[in-house]
């Protein structure tokens, strides 16, 4: 639902039902609301069943990437005689993002029960939560959950009463938007500093601790239990008819200059423009949108055209310039200085790269200096050529996409909205409506 | 669970806190792991199959205790993981949360990027510094009471402008509303 607003009657809602109840927050309240069922009936089946499931779902990770979950999950080999283990990134630290975070908040039992049908899906007894330690409200909801669920016998060696073993433990970050790179948050995990790795090996072969692991979004796990009580064929009918590979509903973080700022369900697929205008009702008032960054802040920028041209999912944002990534929505208006606010994104990736790459670590600062050069009124037109250089050479060059993500936008920015680049080197205003209108 | 151990883990030969010869900048130090904190740290160690995993929540507990990670606390952690004060320094200089220096008894975080930024952070950035009396971010009030820092992506980008107090995370703060704010810190 468009927490903190009512739910609009466009929403699907499946895995925010519940988000401003404060009654579902506890087990018992969890357990009149249907919660453990799917976790009782998993542990009733084979690991490869629930696997299969999952992958004619459909499901995709919703964390970014967007690779089907079923798929990884079946890269776990069965009976490898290793420990295998589940992360699920909860370090939601995407500028933009805000819907794990409330996820956690008001239905911390979802996570737990995603996290114990996913362990057990791919053969491991373990699954860590990693959530970022910003979230002092979200750590201390799911270490209450799990808590309730020990006690309960839910969890455990004896998990349901089934004998199997199937543990979750929160683990709390401590400030690193990197860490949300997975195999950086698997080094922070066991306690080194959160470097990612160099791939292969990829973490289905050697991840957590050396071990076989799979790691997955908050909201993708919480879609499981869903589909395992629903069915894959319930799961597919969310979505464009003529789109079978964006599947099931999705949580769309909304923030800027918006009039109804929040997170909304919809299913995949949904008309970007209804969606901005409709459901989030559109500018503030005697504004007009000017770019929207529609997947958190490492995906291009979108011009309003592009945006109100796109079906919302995978493929519609992909066709339209862009990228769904972690669908945090940020809308951006002509009231703003929109060079200022590239300049501030890139600020934001130079100080959260984690230095091992020269691309990255000199690239980020680089390109954050060039910018704010030019937003200080004291740009040249020879910095726009080196700053396309310079997002060339941090593109594909890196151990991450941390380096990738900088140059995205701006590359993006540039492409789009050169004019007030220029704007601002030829010392020329942009023209912007006053701010205090609204 | 079962215990795993890779080539990737103790990498670090066990070295001897109590030998090293670092400053001991709280004076005479008492040790943060004792009773139920101990028992807390045994239990985390019983939740990974490596000493060096419980290394992040070690730390929390330190500063928990403490309100900052001091030298002699990490040299405390290195000795209870098997791992070497300086690798353990290492370590808490990469994340930003942990406090490697006294803060002021109010340590306000405010996020500043695109998301907030676009709906006005900056304001509310210069109406704290305004209203605590501290002259610069990060440079303690006189008074000792507030320290203020920007942030990056508090991850509240629809409650703009997020702020964190010490551990309290508080939302749609405006530049009228820091004065109550600051009031009901005490």
């Amino acid at each position: 639902m468009g927490f903190p607003h009512p739910p609009h009657e466009r929403e699907t809602l499946v895995l925010s039902k519940y988000f401003g109840d404060k009654d579902a927050i506890g087990l018992d309240g969890w357990r009149k609301r249907g919660g453990y069922v799917a976790l009782e009936q998993a542990l009733k089946m084979s690991p490869a069943e629930i696997v299969s499931i999952v992958k004619e779902s459909g499901l995709r990770g919703r964390g970014g990437a967007g690779f089907p979950t079923g798929v990884k999950w079946s890269f776990m080999k069965p009976g490898d005689g290793k420990p295998h283990y589940l992360c699920c990134n909860a370090d939601e630290s995407e500028p933009g993002t805000f819907k794990d975070r409330e996820i956690m908040r008001w239905t911390p039992h979802a996570l737990v029960e995603g996290c114990a049908i996913g362990a057990y899906a791919i053969g491991a007894e373990v699954a860590y939560i990693y959530i970022r330690g910003e979230y002092t409200e979200a750590l201390a909801k799911m270490n209450a959950a799990c808590k309730e669920a020990y006690a309960a016998g839910i969890l455990g060696t004896n998990a349901m009463g089934t004998g199997k073993t199937v543990h979750v433990y929160v683990h709390k970050g401590a400030g690193a938007y990197i860490c949300g790179e997975e195999t950086a948050l698997m080094n922070s995990l066991e306690g080194r500093r959160g470097n990612p790795r160099i791939k292969p090996p990829f973490p289905a072969v050697a991840g957590l601790f050396g071990q076989p692991t799979t790691i997955n979004n908050v909201e993708t796990l919480v879609a499981v239990p869903h589909i395992l009580t629903n069915g894959a064929e319930w799961y597919k009918k969310f979505g464009r008819p003529d789109n079978p590979k964006s599947t099931g509903t999705k949580l769309f973080s909304v923030c800027g200059n918006i009039q109804k700022p929040g997170n909304y369900e919809v299913t995949l697929g949904f008309p970007f423009k209804d969606f901005l205008y409709d459901l989030c009702g559109g500018p503030l008032p005697g504004r007009q949108f000017k770019a929207i960054i529609p997947g958190g802040i490492s995906v291009p920028i979108q011009t309003r055209e592009e945006a109100e041209n796109s079906p919302m999912d995978y493929e519609g944002f992909v066709a339209n310039g862009t990228m769904l990534g972690s669908g945090g929505v940020i809308v951006i208006d002509d009231a703003q200085n929109l060079v200022k606010q590239i300049a501030r994104a890139a600020r934001f990736f130079a100080h959260e790269s984690c230095a091992q790459c020269t691309q990255c670590r000199e690239g980020t600062a680089w390109t954050t200096k060039i910018l704010e050069r030019i937003v200080a009124g004291e740009g040249s037109a020879e910095d726009l050529d080196t700053l396309l250089d310079i997002g060339e050479n941090m593109t594909g060059k890196t151990i991450c996409v941390l380096s990738d993500s900088c140059a995205t936008p701006v590359k993006s920015g540039l492409d789009k909205f050169r004019g007030d680049f220029e704007a601002l080197i030829k010392k020329k205003k942009v023209h912007m409506v006053p701010a205090q209108v609204a | 669970m079962s215990a795993a151990h890779n080539e990737m883990g103790e990498m670090h030969s066990p070295a001897h806190a109590s030998h090293s010869d670092h400053r001991h900048p709280e004076g005479d130090y008492a040790p943060v792991f004792v009773g139920a904190r101990k028992t807390e740290l045994d239990e985390l160690l019983t939740r990974y199959p490596t000493k060096m995993a419980a290394l992040l929540p070690a730390l929390w507990i330190v500063q928990e205790e403490r309100g900052w990670v001091s030298s002699d606390g990490m040299a405390e952690v290195a000795s209870l993981l098997d791992l070497t004060p300086a690798y353990v320094k290492g370590v808490v200089s990469f994340y930003t949360m942990y406090h490697q220096h006294p803060v002021g008894q109010h340590f306000i975080q405010v996020c500043t990027t695109s998301p907030c930024n676009v709906c006005g952070a900056e304001d509310v950035v210069n109406a704290l510094l305004k209203h605590t009396g501290c002259e610069e971010l990060g440079v303690t009030s006189p008074d000792g009471k507030y320290t203020v820092i920007e942030v990056e992506c508090l991850g509240a980008c629809g409650f703009n402008t997020p702020l964190m107090v010490n551990e309290k995370f508080i939302e749609s703060v405006t530049v009228e509303s820091v004065p109550a704010l600051l009031a009901s810190l005490g």
